[in-house]
Formats: C-alpha cells, sequence, structure tokens
C-alpha cells in the first residue's frame, strides 16, 4: 500500500502543499517543491508521488511525470539513506574526481546510479556543484564535502554506512537523511540554517590578501580627484 | 598594479557573517533606507549611470534592463532572481549566499522598489541544501525585521521574497527556461522576442538579474555611482568577483576591479602549483572559449576579453597546468553539454552528441585526423544556429582548442591513445 492512500500521512501532505502553493501566485509553480515533498516522503518519486502532486494542483499525471523526469534531482527508483554525488565535470575530474568515483565504485561495489545493499548508499557521478574552488568536491545528500581524496571519500562513506556522526564541511554539525534533505528542498525549516562555517578557506582567500596588504575598496567618502592623486602616486 | 576591492565579501571573515546583526554592523541595510527616500526612477538612473552590468555572464547593463519594464502594462512586475550557478568552473553565488545572504536580500529590497515589484523570487539551484538554508533564513529575519513584507520600514512599499530551489538542471540557468521552470514546466528555453521585461513570469513584466548583480546594487546606493565607475575600466565598471580553480596554489575567490589580468590574480593567489606551469585556462566558465599563457595580460574586462577572441561570462577561471590533457578536458565538458541540452532544438541535441562520439574515439587514439573538421563542422551548424546560448557555448571549448593545440590532438591518434598520465593532475600526484 502507497503511504500517500494512508490517511493521516495523507492529511499531513495534504496541510505541507497547501502551504506549499500558497508561496505563489499561481498553483502551477508549486510543482517543484511538490515534487520535492513527495521525494522527502519516500526516498523519491514514484507513480504515487506523482498522483499526489496531479490531484494537489488539479492536473494531469501526464503533465507531471513530464516534469519529474526532467529533472536529475528526482530520483525514479529508491535511493539510498545517503545520496554520493562525485563532481566528475572537467575541473574536479582533472583534480581527481574521476580516481575518487572510481574508488567508490569499487569500494563499494556498485556502478553511476546504483545503491548499496543495505540501501545506505547511492553513488552517482554529478555535475559542477558550484565548488571549483575545493576541488574534488563530493556531495553527501547536497551538503559540501569539500577538498576529497579517494581515501577520505571512502572513509566517509564507510561512515555513513556504519551509521557514525559525519559533518560535512560547509553544512550544519551533523548531516541528514537524504528524506530529509529532500523537505528542506521542499521548503520546510529543519532550523539548521546557523550551524556550519560561514565560509571555507578558498572564500577568504582573495580577503586574506587584501587585509594582508591593507587594500580595500575606494573609500566613498573621499572625492573621486583625490583618489586619483593616489593611483598616479603609485605609478611614480 | 590593480588591487583587491573586497565589498560583498569584506565581512566574509566573521563567523557570523550571514547574520542580520553582523550585515548590519559592517553598514547593512543603510543603502535600503536611503533607497527608499529616492524616486524608484532615480534608483533605476542611478544603476544606469553606474554601469553596473550583469554578472550571470553576458553583461548587460542592468540599469537599462530594469529600464525596459514598459510602463502602460497594468499585470504585475516581477523581480526573479537567477542563483541557479550551473555553468561550469563558475562557483561565486553560492559561496556568497553562504557567506553574506542578506547582501542580496537588500539588493532585492532595492530593486523591487526601483522597478516597482511587489514579489520577488530567487531560484536556487536545488544541489546546495545549506546555501538554501542560510538564505531562507536570511528572508525570514528580514521579514522580521520588518525589512520585507507589508509596509518594509514604514515606506508604504510591499514586498514579499520567495526561496525557490531547483530540481538539477544546467539549462534553468538560462533565463526563459528558469522562468518556464518557475512556472512549474520543463526548464526549456522560450523564443526571444518576447523579452521577459515585456513578458516573463506569468507573461507578466519581469527582470531577470544574476546574484551578484542585485547584491552589488546596496553598495551603489550607498556609495554612488562615481565610487562605483572609479573602480574597472570605462565601458566594463565597478570590482566583481573572480574565481580561481584548478592547478593554482590558493583557489577561491578573489573580488577585484573588472580589467585584472590572470597574472596579477595569480601573483595574489601564489602562482601555479609548485613546480608546474600554465597550460590552458577559461576566462569564464566552460562556455568561453580559451586561453593560454599568451593572455595572462589580457585585462579581464568585457571588451578586452572579447577582443582577444573568448567572453568575460563569469569570471570564472579555471587554471590547468602541462599534465592535463586537452582533449580529455574538452571531451568531459562536452559531455556536459549532451547531459544537459533540454532537447528542442536539433542542431544542439543532435550536435552535442555526436561531438561526444568524436570526441571519445579522439582521445581513445581511434579517430583520425578527418574528426578534427568533422568537430569543426558541427560547431558550425551549431554557432548562431542554436535556439538558446546552450548550444552556441559548447561550441566554445572544442574550437579554441582545436585552435590552440590541434597537435595534442593528432598526437593522441599517433599514440593509439592519451599520451598523458592523468595520475599527475590530481591534487595529490602534482609532486615531481
Ligand atoms: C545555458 C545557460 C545557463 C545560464 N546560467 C546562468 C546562471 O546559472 N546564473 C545566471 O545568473 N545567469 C545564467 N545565465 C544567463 C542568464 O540567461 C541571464 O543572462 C542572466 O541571469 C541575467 O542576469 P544579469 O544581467 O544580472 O547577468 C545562463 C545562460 C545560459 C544560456
Ligand atoms: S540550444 Fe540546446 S539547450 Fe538551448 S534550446 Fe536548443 S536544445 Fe535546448
Ligand atoms: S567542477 Fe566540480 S565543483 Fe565545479
Amino acid at each position: 500500500m502507497s503511504v500517500f492512500s494512508d490517511e493521516t500521512t495523507r492529511a499531513r501532505l495534504e496541510v505541507d502543499a497547501k502551504e506549499i502553493i500558497a508561496r505563489y501566485p499561481r498553483e502551477r509553480s508549486a510543482l517543484l517543491p511538490l515534487l520535492h515533498l513527495v521525494q522527502a516522503e519516500e526516498g523519491y518519486v514514484s507513480a504515487d508521488g506523482i498522483a499526489f502532486c496531479a490531484e494537489q494542483l488539479g492536473i494531469t499525471t501526464a503533465e507531471v511525470t513530464a516534469v519529474a523526469t526532467f529533472y536529475t534531482m528526482y530520483k525514479r527508483r529508491p535511493t539510498g539513506e545517503y545520496h554520493v554525488g562525485v563532481c566528475t565535470n572537467t575541473l574536479c575530474a582533472v583534480m581527481g574526481g574521476d580516481e575518487i568515483f572510481a574508488a567508490l565504485k569499487e569500494h563499494l561495489g556498485i556502478g553511476n546510479d546504483e545503491t548499496t545493499e543495505d540501501g545506505k548508499v547511492s553513488l552517482e557521478h554529478v555535475e559542477c556543484n558550484a565548488a571549483c574552488d575545493f576541488a574534488p568536491v563530493v556531495m553527501v545528500n547536497w551538503e559540501f564535502f569539500d577538498n576529497q581524496t579517494p581515501d577520505s571519500a571512502k572513509s566517509l562513506v564507510d561512515d555513513l554506512r556504519l551509521g557514525r556522526d559525519v559533518k560535512p564541511t560547509r553544512g550544519p554539525d551533523r548531516l541528514c537523511t537524504w528524506k530529509q534533505a529532500s523537505r528542506v528542498l521542499a521548503g520546510f525549516s529543519d532550523g539548521l540554517a546557523t550551524q556550519g562555517a560561514q565560509a571555507g578557506a578558498p572564500s577568504l582567500a582573495g580577503l586574506d590578501v587584501a587585509r594582508r596588504n591593507g587594500w580595500t575598496a575606494p573609500d566613498p567618502a573621499r572625492p573621486a580627484a583625490e583618489r586619483a592623486d593616489d593611483v598616479e602616486g603609485d605609478a611614480k | 598594479m590593480t588591487t583587491l576591492t573586497p565589498v560583498l565579501s569584506r565581512n566574509w571573515d566573521r563567523p557570523d557573517s550571514f547574520t542580520l546583526a553582523a550585515y548590519r554592523e559592517t553598514g547593512g541595510y543603510q543603502a535600503l533606507r536611503k533607497a527608499l527616500t529616492m524616486e524608484p526612477d532615480a534608483i533605476v538612473e542611478l544603476v544606469k549611470s553606474s554601469g553596473l552590468r550583469g554578472r550571470g555572464g553576458a553583461g548587460f547593463p542592468t540599469g537599462m534592463k530594469w529600464g525596459f519594464l514598459p510602463k502602460d502594462n497594468p499585470n504585475p512586475r516581477y523581480l526573479v532572481v537567477n542563483a541557479d550557478e550551473s555553468e561550469p568552473g563558475t562557483c561565486k553565488d553560492i559561496p556568497l549566499l553562504l557567506a553574506n545572504p542578506h547582501a542580496l536580500v537588500e539588493g532585492i529590497a532595492i530593486a523591487s522598489y526601483a522597478i516597482r515589484s511587489n514579489t520577488a523570487f530567487v531560484y536556487v539551484r536545488g544541489e546546495v541544501l545549506h546555501v538554501i538554508r542560510r538564505l531562507r533564513h536570511a528572508v525570514a529575519e528580514a521579514y522580521e525585521a520588518g525589512l520585507l513584507g507589508r509596509d518594509v520600514l514604514g515606506s508604504g512599499f510591499d514586498l514579499d521574497v520567495v526561496v525557490h530551489a531547483g530540481a538539477g538542471a544546467y539549462i534553468c540557468g538560462e533565463e526563459t527556461a528558469l522562468l518556464d521552470s518557475l512556472e512549474g514546466y520543463r526548464g526549456q528555453p522560450r523564443l526571444k522576442p518576447p523579452f521577459p521585461a515585456v513578458a516573463g513570469l506569468y507573461a507578466s513584466p519581469t527582470v531577470v538579474n544574476n546574484v551578484e548583480s542585485i547584491a552589488s546594487v546596496p553598495s551603489i546606493v550607498a556609495n554612488g555611482a562615481e565610487w562605483f565607475t572609479s573602480m574597472g575600466t570605462e565601458k566594463s565598471a565597478g570590482f566583481g568577483f573572480f574565481s580561481l580553480s584548478g592547478h593554482v596554489t590558493r583557489p577561491g575567490q578573489y573580488e577585484a576591479p573588472l580589467g585584472v589580468t590572470l597574472r596579477e590574480l595569480l601573483d595574489m593567489a601564489g602562482g601555479i602549483r609548485a613546480g608546474h606551469e600554465l597550460k590552458f585556462w577559461t576566462p569564464g566558465g566552460s562556455s568561453t572559449p580559451i586561453f593560454t599563457a599568451d593572455h595572462l595580460d589580457t585585462p579581464l574586462d568585457f571588451e578586452s576579453v572579447g577582443a582577444a577572441g573568448s567572453m568575460l561570462g563569469t569570471r570564472a577561471l579555471q587554471i590547468f597546468d602541462e599534465t592535463t590533457c586537452v582533449v580529455r578536458a574538452v571531451g568531459r565538458w562536452i559531455s556536459f553539454y549532451a547531459h544537459e541540452s533540454c532537447g528542442k532544438c536539433t542542431p544542439c541535441r543532435e550536435g552535442n552528441y555526436w561531438m561526444v562520439q568524436v570526441l571519445e574515439r579522439l582521445e581513445d587514439g581511434r579517430g583520425t585526423e578527418a574528426d578534427l573538421d568533422r568537430l569543426l563542422d558541427i560547431c558550425d551548424n551549431l554557432l548562431g544556429r542554436s535556439f538558446c546560448a546552450l548550444g552556441d557555448g559548447a561550441t566554445s571549448p572544442v574550437t579554441s582548442s582545436i585552435k590552440y593545440f590541434r597537435q595534442e590532438y593528432l598526437d593522441h591518434l599517433e599514440h593509439g591513445g592519451c599520451p598523458f598520465d592523468h595520475a599527475k593532475s590530481t591534487v595529490w600526484g602534482g609532486g615531481r
């Protein structure tokens, strides 16, 4: 029996769905967060999940399916508790992402887009995750694990399978599960926003150089002509 | 000598930089107060005279874009912030949102007031969970403090901000695909015209701007257009993030005036990693033609990079040293474009598919010299003939790499495979 036919679950999800829909001027805009919501319930977007979304928005299941299959974050098969994404776009691949991905496949005994038998870890190679200055990058449940090596990535997945606490490099103090992560994506707060670092070392690289050299943006309180003199003075 | 000009990143070394309290302590939301005393049109004029150009890649003048909204359209107007950041190499908006989300929130409030919009959306790529938490938290703090919501700071101006998480699709960074996605459809580009300014979100007048563009607005309102134009070049005014990644000693974010050179940036970043030398680099992400060591002194502004045969793009400087195989690098980028092609138009859908096949056999040493012409042929059919800029962008790494490294492609044929030891390119394999 599908979770969506259980009356209490359904009632709870309908309240969530209403809240999501209310955020938008037009109902249909709620479809992406609704798909995140059903993924939060089952770990993937099932046929029942699609039917639930369609009903909430008064559109057909074909319309929802067309959208669900377009976006890579929606999984069409059950996904592990931890989704491990290894960036193998060019920059990360060159810096060692390919080696990390190969090491994890061998270590876990699974291929791309597969899940370990214990249902703990799903492995996938992912595209550039906007963290190239932290290459090679691994994402777990879409949290950053920066500057990885094959060894660090192997012990990371070991910890995940053993249920040990794992802390992202730039993220909350503790990793949440795939389902919990999907719920955050649907727009429901888990109260963890203020945990973790504000910035990783590479994010501060330029600021460090500026601080050490006493460089700042121009002082708006000083007239431009005066500032131009400084520059000329420097050149002399 | 160019020096760094931290503006958006100036408070990032505070552990609490992302909080409202910290942002306020460094002058945050003063610009919003000032803006609310100005006429909306005066803010549009101010941004025009600052010369701010879009930081999302194309460099369109921001104030001019705002000015395009038709005055007589009775529909609501929308501001949509593009936080999809998925162009390979681009990694500036995400750390900005993690460390300093209030710079964006304040920018949204000012920009919305200027264009007379009461609803703004931020479309954030979904694959950055903690960034989404931080941004939502900042928006909630701003509501709580009366900086968003009904009657912002007692001005009578109402503004709602919705943070919307995407679901994994590079194409949703293209502004019209983004709008389709935000409306709950597959993210596929729309025919332009009409431009979003005329018929954007829900067919209403809409401004789509990049995170960094909008986050730069408070500093312009606070310090004036003259302050902004005192940085950068005549046609590429102001500051921006230069994101160094790859084989460099200290990769990361360097906020500098436009027109800084890679040589200067590398100096600040400790140079290419020890014992190695620069081979090729992208000035603005994978969709911009690659450069070589011959371009170390090209000023990184829109005009100079264009004149040198590439594009400033998103200032995503991906740096590769001599251990890197250019054929492998390009092949990987094209696999990305093939994967991310939305499939709407034939040149891009088919062209990228074929380029992957050809590049694979070239890399494995199974190709022929004629394959290089085949690649250039496919690029001819893509460039200018695809429906959106994703297709155009895919040709950049291919044509530029053949231009600068034709011999390296041929070496693969002679060698019967890749002549490089990929292990040497890795972070841990670079020792000599
Ligand atoms: C395939 C593709 C992906 C894009 N991705 C982004 C993106 O992630 N972020 C962004 O701001 N602009 C992106 N753009 C550019 C947008 O279409 C648009 O020009 C930009 O958001 C406008 O903002 P700006 O004028 O402030 O730069 C992309 C364009 C294309 C063709
Ligand atoms: S160029 Fe590619 S991404 Fe753009 S519309 Fe055509 S198929 Fe889609
Ligand atoms: S290439 Fe891996 S994060 Fe950009």
